[in-house]
């Protein structure tokens, strides 16, 4: 049985947090390209390499499209690989996005959250993941540095477990988490090694007939990338979906073990419920958000009001089952979007959440709040969850 | 640095002994020579290699799942990627090294792409690549037009030939612009060895490949690949307009070895004995990209295409060294 091991307690901003996680990670090759407010990660990851202190093979590369593909090619070679982006990098990075995923390739970012410009915005919101919603990577945000450390290195024991072998994406909001100095408490490089593990592969059937780790190997020639005609596409997708299913329960198990050593878990590393029981009316957020939030929830339970958060840690895969049991004996759900979708009813979370519970015997009243674009301060975030649920319909706060 | 000398020689009895690592039962077309060309390659390979490619005909007919064309590992992500996709094998297979756990002492890497896979969307990853001095080669086979997608222009596409985006209409002519100098722009990236290859002289396009694949940091060969889908021309002639295209002076074979250029033997005869060369029309006539080219008010087309491979076959030999004859 593992015990909770002793830590170092450091002072670390999300991005430095992120760069010191990857250097324990054992992680063989780092692709990556500059963009504010991710930048600290890569510049103190060079220090790193720079110093000898870790054995990364680090790719300058000239664009973040580049940064992805190279880090896609080295983790179908075998390599662990990691890369970090924000905003107008995550979109350069789209079509690439689908293509990891696909090839199955266990690659984990960092995501700076960053609003996309026009206009331009070097500030925190969720547009530029959400709008990746849908490239098969699995996506946890995280709610602090400590919580960006952690989720980075349980990111990779996520990623490459046999059963998954999905990208993963760690969400820090840009500023508020990136720039920010906290008290990080890091675990011994040993610990960090030994919990992630070295890389697993699947054996797969080759076209020569015989069976093989799932990577680019001379002694074991293997097409990948390969074109797929209908009638083999879809079943590569069917899989997909199997594997991001498959990615709920070791999100948990990883949430689970991590507990166990580190002394720090995330709910039940899918969602995040906070003062949730017996709440009348509760707010759902992403990210930082959460620490105002549950404030928030204080203040208004020493008012009485019967007030509950909800944190959604992994957005993909949606732990659908774990979001409906949560809140469907709430009356009133207010959910915060810190993402616009053009023209839409609501925000992206709130599509989710307002799905979710369409199935539950007794349907809460469920408003959408668009909140803190492009970085805009959300400190009146009370009166979320103090206005009647019939009167609010996601106007602009 | 030392290129000279080497000690391999391929023989045409090693290279029909040596077993063949890019497959038959693909689905080119018949004629189609840059399959000739990925067959030649894989016989130049010393060792463990992997191959990875751009999105184009190439990878489309030899990778159709659960087929495949490759007896070696073999990559393709998109297609911009294919130097992006180098980079990120040839940093995997650097770190597995040294962290002691690359089953093999050394690992080839190629990388393969179309006109527009090179010249064009892949162009930024391709001068990043070699930017950065990663260890591999690059081999371009250059059919000048994208013909995955059904003959479109490229920055490879020659002045004057007919595609699907740049037909000959009443009012223009075909391609308006000329041939990118690309393996010239390769060689002012100041990379190790740049060469162009033609599959009709093979031994000249095996040793090349083999001296891309020997040499450290990055390396680029410039294959030209008649397609005769694309170019409209007879399946049975391809490899001899790739003939034809070295003797017209139109594609004429040199290598650059740190930057030194040297024209390779079938172009250095033509320099020597300059009645060799034989006029451009040699080359166009019979390719209905060209045809409109031979009408009477387009004589002026068919002038400036000998004009600007004279003047780049003038700018060629002074570079090599060679005085320009009449
Ligand atoms: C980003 C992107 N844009 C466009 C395409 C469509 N496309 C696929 S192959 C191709 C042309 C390939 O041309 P080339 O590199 O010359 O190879 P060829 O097919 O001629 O062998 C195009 C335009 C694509 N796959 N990806
Ligand atoms: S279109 Fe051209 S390049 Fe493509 S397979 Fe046919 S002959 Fe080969
Ligand atoms: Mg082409």
């Amino acid at each position: 049985m593992k015990s909770v091991v002793k830590q170092e307690r450091m002072a670390l901003s999300g991005d430095e947090a992120v760069a010191y996680a990857v250097k324990q990670s054992d992680v063989d090759v780092v692709a990556a390209y500059p963009i504010t407010p991710q930048t600290i990660i890569v510049e103190r990851f060079s220090e790193y390499v720079a110093n000898g202190e870790v054995q990364t093979e680090f790719v300058c590369t000239e664009s973040e499209h580049s940064a992805l593909t190279a880090c896609l090619a080295a983790s179908v070679t075998g390599a662990r690989a990691f890369t970090a982006t924000a905003s107008a990098g995550l979109a350069l990075m789209h079509e690439m996005l689908f293509v990891t995923s696909g090839c199955r390739a266990p690659v984990v970012m960092a995501i700076a959250n960053r609003a996309l410009s026009a206009p331009l915005n070097i500030h925190g919101d969720h547009s530029d993941s959400m709008a990746q919603r849908d490239s098969g990577w699995i996506q946890l945000y995280a709610e602090n540095a400590q919580e960006v450390y952690d989720s980075i290195i349980q990111a990779f024991r996520i990623a490459e477990d046999i059963n998954v072998l999905l990208p993963v994406m760690v969400g820090l909001d840009g500023f508020t988490l990136s720039h920010t100095l906290e008290n990080v408490d890091t675990l011994p490089d040993e610990v960090v090694k030994q919990f992630i593990g070295s890389r697993k592969f699947p054996n797969v059937l080759t076209h020569e007939g015989k069976m093989a780790p799932f990577k680019l190997d001379p002694d074991n020639p293997m097409t990948m990338g390969p074109i797929a005609l209908p009638n083999y596409y879809f079943e590569f997708k069917r899989q997909q979906e199997e594997a991001m299913k498959n990615a709920l329960s070791i999100i948990k198990q990883v949430n689970s073990e991590y507990a166990k050593i580190s002394g720090r878990s995330y709910g039940n590393g899918l969602i995040e419920p906070y003062c949730l029981e017996e709440a009348e009316v509760a707010a759902v957020c992403l990210g930082s958000t959460a620490g105002t939030m549950k404030t928030v929830v204080d203040e208004l339970r020493a008012k009485g009001v019967k007030a509950g958060l909800l944190r959604l840690r992994t957005f993909r895969p949606l732990p659908v089952e774990d979001l409906r049991s949560a809140l469907c004996n709430v009356k009133a759900v207010a959910v915060m979007d810190k993402c616009m979708s053009f023209g839409g009813n609501g925000g992206p979370v709130y599509h989710e959440i307002r799905h979710v519970l369409y199935d539950a015997d007794v349907r809460p009243y469920v408003v959408n709040y668009i909140y803190g674009l492009g970085g805009r301060d959300s400190t009146g975030t009370a009166k979320y969850l103090r206005g009647s649920p019939a009167d609010s319909s996601g106007k602009a706060c | 640095m030392e290129m000279a000398k080497q000690e391999w020689k391929f023989t045409t009895k090693d290279i029909a002994e040596k077993p063949d690592l890019f497959l038959s039962g693909h689905r080119a077309c018949a004629g189609c020579v840059p399959t000739t060309v990925l067959r030649l390659i894989m016989k130049a390979l010393r060792g463990p290699t992997i191959v990875t490619q751009a999105t184009g005909c190439m990878e489309v007919v030899s990778s159709i799942y659960p087929y495949t064309s490759w007896a070696v590992p073999w990559l393709h992500t998109a297609f911009e990627t294919a130097a992006a996709n180098a980079s990120g094998i040839e940093a995997a297979l650097k770190a597995l090294k040294r962290k002691g756990r690359l089953k093999h002492e050394h690992v080839d890497v190629i990388a393969i792409a179309g006109d527009g896979g090179t010249y064009d969307i892949g162009f930024q990853a391709l001068s990043g690549a070699v930017e950065r001095g990663h260890d591999f080669l690059f081999v371009l086979y250059d059919n000048e037009a994208y013909m995955n997608t059904g003959i479109q222009r490229s920055g490879g596409t020659p002045k004057g030939a007919a595609t699907t985006t740049s037909p000959a209409g009443t009012a223009i002519p075909g391609k308006l612009e000329y041939k990118k100098p690309i393996a010239d722009i390769m060689v002012a990236h100041e990379i190790p060895y740049v060469a162009t290859a033609s599959p009709y002289y093979w031994r000249d396009l095996l040793e090349k490949v083999r001296k891309g694949l020997e040499v450290e940091g990055p390396a680029f060969l410039h294959v030209l690949a008649p397609c005769p889908r694309g170019w409209r021309s007879d399946q049975a002639k391809s490899i001899e307009y790739s003939r034809l295209a070295v003797e017209t002076c139109v594609f004429p074979l040199w290598e650059a070895v740190n930057g030194q250029y040297q024209l390779s033997v079938a172009s250095k005869l033509i320099a020597l004995a300059p009645q060799k060369k034989r006029p451009v029309t040699d080359y166009l006539q019979g390719q209905g990209r060209f045809r409109h080219l031979f009408s009477p008010q387009n004589k002026h087309l068919l002038e400036d295409f000998q004009r600007i491979t004279d003047e780049r076959w003038r700018r060629l030999l002074a570079k090599c060294g060679v005085s320009a004859k009449p």
